[in-house]
């Protein structure tokens, strides 16, 4: 009886935590996306100030994938971010990516527009038309020193 | 000859710290080393995590849900100066997940198991029961400590979910039902800023001060016999409370230590 | 010397201290097979240290603790592990387990240090615990036992293994009389039986001299000789005579 109570208390604790654990891994963690259901895709910006990996992927406003990794390519000198897209949502060759900030401060995210083309780009090929980053800084000091 | 009196005892001191240090050195390592050799026993271990973990579910539960709520309150007041009460629930979910849990949890379980632990270990130095088991040839170390360190490991994390579980959740009752922040803001906040980095920032955490807690506390209460001012009850009842101050700093120094290396 | 080859332990010119303090100054002692070996000595003489020196639970400063002739420095874990499988010791407070039952510290040795199954265990185990007369208390916890009664539990777990050697440390003190009494009966009867070698460690003197077959007094520090106990009390060394004259009181020394 004794060890029986140590047994199910044990029990009862492990598997209690393990469930709290995966609440907080899965719901906060996006531990879900990792499973099979999406595909990586790539894009190359020129900019890519302020976005990190886990920032979203959104088309039309509605969530579709993760931004997974952020590289730069040693030859060209450009940001090369690799994504997670849903499997399901089809990209077209010419859809746009664009990296945007959500509101004046808020994080940086990676918007997709789509493109009219009838090739859907397979799993790891690269989105040829980027925006970058919007530089604020810049382009603040660009509006003072252009209009003089 | 006098007046190198000062100095001899600074020296005396200053070795004193050093065998210290050296000691609970070959104690971690023993224990490690002890680690991966057979036997591996089942039981010893179930029963750390009933003492370490079952049993500390309500306090750590409560504790949470607590601190959760107080996160909310103060975070409210503070965000909505800048009127951006929507941040509260990552302003929540991050300081829970990435720094109070961890801490939070490993400081309870230091009071509560860690103070038993080099309590324990402490009497059975004094009653002799280390040196028997010694004499029967059975190393006190598989037989006592790794139990304690494997415990730990499980426990922690564990319980540290529990923790930021609650936390959020007590976190929600007091945002969106007593201050009226909207109840998506809350959650997708909390849910679109913390990321994987940050759960893994805790666990890790909490992994390191598993070993801190049974290292020091148990390490304390086995070279209770090198204690200078004595042992006897007393001596245990010192070196628990020595443990249990040890154990708080070293959690939140290495705390430190650890943040600022994976930020 | 047919002696030579019966020495199972052996220390040669130990040296120990504590900080500051010389526990131990070129202590010498040999163990006889066989031979009931008493250390008396006053309390703080170093007796326990002695003791503690031939388990190898503290390692000599200087000086050699030799166990069948190995000496215990040299040994690694596993080889004094193996030593000490030979070993049987029962501490002063007994030492035992508060958080399992008696049964289950007499069987602890045989569940980690052996391969039996649990029915050779349960055999073993209550056996030694009708040995010392404690026969249906196997499911007690120690807490619930007086201070004779761990003893013997204590007893019991030392002898579980079937050991060679016994090591006693100060097996009656904090016992009344008659209990005190039943323990050496208990000691006595047992080393009729199975012919081991005991070490004893007491400063229940003269009592404990019935059981001796040899005696070595710890005094200033260090081992004042090894003799039998007849000798010991007639010895012409001033030491070991200031004991006698301290323990028994003149008359007793001159009426022999």
């Amino acid at each position: 009886m004794q060890k029986f109570n140590v047994e199910a208390a044990v029990g009862i604790f492990l598997i209690a935590g393990f469930l709290s654990f995966a609440y907080i891994a899965i719901k906060m963690g996006d531990i879900g996306f990792i499973g099979g259901d999406n595909y990586p895709i790539q894009a190359v910006f020129t900019n890519v100030s302020g976005l990190k990996p886990g920032a979203q992927v959104e088309m039309a406003g509605v969530a579709v994938g993760k931004v997974d990794e952020i590289k730069i390519n040693p030859d060209t000198y450009q940001a090369v971010v690799k994504m997670m897209v849903k499997k399901g949502i089809k990209i077209q060759d010419d859809s746009i990516a664009s990296v945007k900030t959500a509101g004046i401060i808020g994080d940086k995210y990676i918007k997709i527009s789509p493109g009219a083309s009838d090739v859907i780009l397979e799993q790891n090929s690269v989105i040829r038309d980027t925006e970058s980053a919007l530089d604020l800084e810049e382009l603040v000091s660009k509006y003072i020193f252009e209009k003089k | 000859m006098n007046f190198l009196q000062p100095f001899e005892k600074i020296g005396e001191l200053a070795l004193d710290k050093l065998a210290f240090a050296g000691r609970m050195g070959i104690f971690l390592a023993m224990s490690i080393k002890n680690l991966f050799l057979p036997p591996y026993k089942l039981w010893p271990v179930i029963n750390q995590i009933n003492f370490i973990g079952s049993k500390s579910v309500f306090v750590i539960m409560f504790t949470g849900a607590f601190t959760g709520m107080v996160l909310a309150l103060q975070g409210y007041y503070a965000l909505r100066q800048f009127g951006s009460e929507g941040a509260l629930g990552s302003a929540v979910g991050l300081s829970l997940i990435r720094e109070l849990g961890p801490v939070l949890t490993a400081l309870m379980v230091t009071g509560r198991a860690g103070s038993a632990i080099c309590a324990e270990i402490g009497i059975m130095r004094n009653s002799e029961q280390l040196d028997a088991l010694e004499c029967m040839a059975i190393d006190p170390f598989k037989f006592l400590i790794v139990p304690k360190f494997i415990g730990a490991l499980i426990c922690l994390p564990l319980l540290t979910s529990f923790f930021d579980f609650m936390g959020v959740y007590g976190g929600y009752v007091i945002a969106v039902k007593l201050l009226g922040v909207n109840e998506g803001a809350y959650f997708q906040g909390m849910f679109k800023s913390v990321i994987w980095d940050d759960i893994n920032m805790g666990i890790i955490k909490s992994f390191c001060f598993a070993v801190i807690i049974i290292w020091v506390c148990a390490g304390r209460g086995y070279f209770l016999h090198f204690e200078k001012e004595g042992f006897g009850a007393e001596g245990v009842s010192r070196v628990t409370t020595k443990a249990v101050v040890m154990s708080s700093v070293a959690i939140l120094v290495w705390d430190y230590l650890i943040t600022s290396m994976l930020i | 010397m047919s002696e030579k080859e019966n020495i199972v332990i052996e220390m040669k010119g130990v040296n120990k201290s504590f900080g500051k303090q010389r526990v131990l100054i070129d202590a010498n002692l040999s163990i006889l097979a066989g031979k009931v070996t008493v250390i008396v000595g006053a309390s703080g003489q170093g007796k326990s240290v002695a003791l503690k020196h031939m388990l190898g639970l503290i390692k000599a400063d200087s000086g050699e603790v030799l166990i069948y002739g190995n000496d215990i420095k040299k040994m690694n874990k596993a080889e004094l592990y193996h030593a000490r499988m030979n070993f049987g010791a029962l501490f002063q407070g007994a030492a035992l387990f508060d958080s399992i039952t008696v049964f289950e510290n007499v069987a602890l040795p045989l569940r980690e240090r052996t391969k039996l199954s649990e029915k050779q265990i349960r055999e073993k185990v209550l056996e030694k615990i009708d040995m010392v007369e404690l026969e249906g208390s196997e499911d007690k916890y120690p807490a619930q036992l007086s201070g004779g009664m761990r003893k013997r539990v204590g007893l019991a777990r030392a002898l579980v293994l079937d050991p060679q050697i016994l090591f006693l440390d100060e097996p009656t003190t904090g016992l009344d009389v008659k209990m005190s009494k039943e323990i050496y009966r208990l000691i006595y009867s047992l080393h009729n039986k199975f012919n081991f070698t005991s070490v004893i460690v007491s400063h229940d003197v003269p009592k404990i001299f019935k059981l001796a077959d040899y005696v070595a007094l710890m005094a200033n520090s260090t081992v004042q000789g090894l003799m039998t106990q007849e000798d010991f009390q007639l010895s012409p060394n001033p030491v070991v005579k200031d004991f006698i004259e301290e323990i028994m009181g003149k008359i007793y020394n001159s009426g022999v």
